[in-house]
């Protein structure tokens, strides 16, 4: 492979690993906040206990965040010169303000949010929190920007050397595509968090432990899943209709349209080959596409074709990735509903194959958000810059070798990273919300918890001093 | 604004901004930096506990300094975003991958019981290697890229230098000079007796390096030396080397006498002395000796658009900062397990 090649697949795997974080902490922040809030104005200890276990893996989860995300910040010039030095002028203010506006905020509340309860108060903790969930939402909000530009420039004007020059910053924020994927994002997020939520909790229902906290987590999880899932639903398809407008190209790649069709069938399945330029073993349900995309029987669509080959994504990679989302989508949906049927009825903490399913639901979010970023990163090819630059024209001058070299250590560094935050993070998630009930110590490097599980804890330090949270 | 920001003066003023985040950077992530170097040489494991805490709450707001530098680079200066940061791709990818893994390592050391000697030595190794990449870029900008046609023009190893590997070395030395500094004044006990004795390790080390580099640069950069040796400069510029002489003394001296803050505040001005000789070997270029801050500067609706932000947002970040510095303020003491106080049992 060239160096472009494996650039491509470089930031595509880092991008891929680094959003699956955002993703857990834009809404794990919200819940922590959420229970802060409701410990300081209630007092009942049960959203204490939350609050401090979802704490713990949110922290997990944020520095995976960070460390992951100062890569992608260094790879645009590294491994990107070609397109930095294209749109500097107009995407590099946007990092600049997503860095000031967020990772600061972030950064500056972090440690007091995780480590200040009990030097400040119940108030400035809650403050604190919410200036962390604030900096996620504000992140997103910047990222999307810059990556809507990609998808729907306007605002800048390129001269002769291709470099990008700003006309008006409104324009360049607020692109045709940036509300809809801001939108869809975000929402992504918060429905992908409310179900790991509730999978956590109903591991906990299951298995009969920390019920208080647990049944208190899993049915605010599944309300907000209840709301989310659907809203997720109508945003991802007026997204739909505003790529059409937008990036019909990319839409037609979707839906596995070859040819400018009125009133288009729905392909549920098929093989698109590239080189016949047609589908293979489709199966259509006819008018169903035009329905959804233009809200009428007979409504055009432009078709794959409208453009040469080598103007075109690679279409099978675009069509599987939007169905997997798509169908995760109403799996999510199918839950929640579940979840409310069950609710009614006065069984939703009792149904233990309700249960399991919630389980079995956890990490669907985060695929689709993969999924998802696939649709619109792999639809967008060939180019980089929509329309106007090639990612081939955007690479850096830098050796294959050395791209090789890092992408295997890349891979190897996050599958450890992965597996390390699973191990971790599994294990707090699996050992539940802590009960706050007073610790007996009974030897030295031995804890007993009153549930009367032994944990092993290193050599008291001579310096441990008091422990205000467990006195 | 924008006429104003036309002026000769608007590189002047962004190139200050850049230097301030760098030297932000260089000396806040430089003290948790320097608090890994030191990590696996601490005597006991409870020490390591102590060191641990001591950084916790801030690593965090310091290591996004280094973003902003990336960031401010790319959005002010793009030319030495989009040269430098390719010239030196291997370096940077080993810093990435280096402070990935001391920046888990936080997280990870807390939760784990078994295997925590692994996420000790992942913080220690890391913090070494991430700055003994920075040690590297350093000396490759001042030895110089190749660069052609406005782009690098070099291979995957032209960043590698002697001047890169004793600067490596010095920084190594410097930030553990100041986490030792750190640890100094935000410690007490037997962990403090043991950041004093490695403070004189790490001065010597920083000292002869800070000596070596300028001399090599010197010998083996000949603009870097009609920089300061060429008439008015050699007596205008004497007093840097003379202050950083000074500044050494009186950091030998006082590492076990004199306030409990000396040590680290010292080291920090070694540092800032430091970074004065290195913007007088370099000025006024962004990519030395192929592009000046005026020619790789951006265009003036976009620098007007980020002035902005700088001037209102950056006070306040320096502000809410400082509080989370002065929150967690006085001697660390150890509440093992963290978040909200209550993890392992």
């Amino acid at each position: 492979m060239d160096a472009v090649a494996l650039s491509r697949l470089q930031f595509a795997f880092t991008i891929g690993f680094h959003i699956l974080w955002p993703t857990l902490t834009i809404g794990t922040a919200w819940f922590v906040t959420v229970l802060s809030a409701l410990w300081w104005r209630t007092g009942n200890t049960v959203y204490r206990d939350l609050m401090r276990f979802w704490m713990r893996l949110f922290a997990l989860g944020f520095g995976m965040g960070v460390v992951t995300g100062i890569v992608l910040s260094y790879e645009i010039g590294t491994n990107w010169a070609g397109f930095s030095r294209s749109v500097a002028n107009v995407l590099g203010p946007l990092f600049a303000y997503e860095t000031m506006t967020a990772f600061f905020l972030e950064a500056g509340f972090i440690g007091i949010m995780l480590f200040g309860e009990g030097r400040v108060s119940k108030g400035a903790h809650f403050f604190a929190c919410l200036m962390v969930a604030m900096g996620a939402l504000i992140s997103s909000t910047w990222i999307i920007a810059a990556n809507s530009w990609m998808q729907t420039p306007a605002g800048a004007v390129a001269d002769a050397q291709g470099i990008y020059h700003v006309v008006s910053w409104w324009e360049v924020i607020f692109t045709a595509s940036f509300p809809y994927r801001l939108a869809h994002m975000v929402c992504a997020s918060f429905l992908t968090c409310s179900f790991v939520i509730a999978g956590v909790s109903a591991f906990h229902l299951w298995r009969g432990q920390h019920v208080a906290a647990s049944r208190t987590a899993f049915s605010m999880a599944l309300w907000l899943a209840l709301v989310l899932a659907p809203l997720q639903i109508f945003i991802g398809d007026m997204h739909g209709r505003n790529t059409m407008v937008e990036q019909p190209t990319k839409l037609a790649a979707m839906e596995g349209l070859w040819e400018t069709t009125k009133g288009p069938a729905m392909t549920v399945i098929a093989w698109p080959d590239m080189a016949a330029q047609k589908n293979f073993y489709a199966i259509d349900i006819p008018h169903l596409a035009s329905l959804y995309l233009t809200h009428s029987w007979d409504g055009q669509v432009q078709g794959l074709k409208a453009v040469p080959p080598q103007d075109q994504p690679n279409v099978p990679i675009v069509f599987f990735a939007f169905r997997v989302m798509a169908g995760i989508g109403v799996v999510l949906l199918a839950t929640a509903i579940t979840g409310f049927v069950l609710r009614l009825r006065g069984r939703l903490f009792t149904a233990r194959w309700f249960q399991f399913l919630t389980i079995a639901t956890t990490p669907l979010g985060f695929l689709a958000v993969l999924a998802g970023w696939t649709v619109t990163e792999a639809g967008r090819q060939p180019w980089i810059i929509y329309g106007a630059l090639r990612t081939a024209d955007a690479a850096a001058p830098v050796a294959a070798g050395a791209v090789t070299t890092s992408l295997l250590i890349f891979f190897a560094v996050y599958n450890v990273l992965l597996l390390a935050f699973v191990w971790f993070a599994g294990r707090v998630a699996l050992k539940g919300p802590i009960d706050s009930s007073p610790v007996t110590r009974e030897h030295p490097g031995m804890e007993r918890s009153t549930l009367g599980a032994f944990t092993t804890s290193p050599v008291p330090s001579p310096v441990r001093g008091t422990d205000p949270a467990r006195a | 604004m924008t006429e104003l920001l036309q002026a000769d003066t608007v590189p002047l003023v962004f190139a200050a901004v850049a230097v301030f985040c760098v030297t932000v950077y260089v000396l806040a992530d430089g003290l948790d930096l320097g608090v890994g170097i030191l990590f696996l040489a601490a005597p006991r494991d409870a020490d390591r506990d102590l060191m641990m805490a001591s950084i916790e709450p801030v690593w965090d707001g310091n290591e996004t300094w280094l973003v902003m530098g990336g960031t401010l680079l790319f959005a002010a200066f793009p030319a030495g975003y989009y040269i430098l940061l390719p010239a030196f791709y291997l370096p940077i990818m080993f810093m990435l991958f280096a402070l990935i893994f001391r920046g888990v390592a936080f997280g990870f050391r807390l939760q784990a019981t078994r295997f925590r000697l692994v996420w000790d030595i992942a913080f220690f190794a890391g913090s070494v290697l991430a700055t003994f990449c920075q040690g590297l870029i350093l000396g490759g900008l001042i030895t110089g890229v190749p660069v052609d046609n406005g782009m690098f023009a070099g291979g995957p190893f032209s960043f590698l230098s002697l001047l890169g590997v004793l600067c490596g070395a010095g920084l190594v030395g410097g930030y553990a000079l100041i986490g030792a500094g750190w640890l100094i004044w935000k410690t007490d006990g037997a962990t403090q007796v043991f950041a004093r004795e490695i403070a004189h390790a790490a001065l010597i080390l920083t000292g002869a390096m800070m000596a070596l580099v300028s001399a090599w640069s010197a010998w083996s950069v000949p603009e870097v030396a009609a920089r300061w040796f060429a008439f008015p400069n050699l007596a205008l510029l004497a007093p840097v080397p003379l202050v950083t002489l000074a500044v050494i003394v009186a950091l030998w001296r006082g590492i076990w006498e004199g306030g409990q803050a000396r040590t680290f505040l010292l080291a920090l001005a070694l540092f800032a002395l430091g970074l004065v000789g290195l913007i007088v070997s370099l000025w006024p270029y962004l990519v030395p000796r192929h592009v000046t801050v005026w020619d790789g500067m951006s265009d003036p609706q976009s620098l007007a658009f980020l002035a902005v932000g700088i001037a209102i947002i950056i006070p306040i970040v320096l502000a809410y900062q400082a509080h989370a510095y002065w929150v967690f303020r006085g001697k660390t003491v150890h509440e093992h397990g963290a978040y909200g106080g209550h993890a392992g049992s």
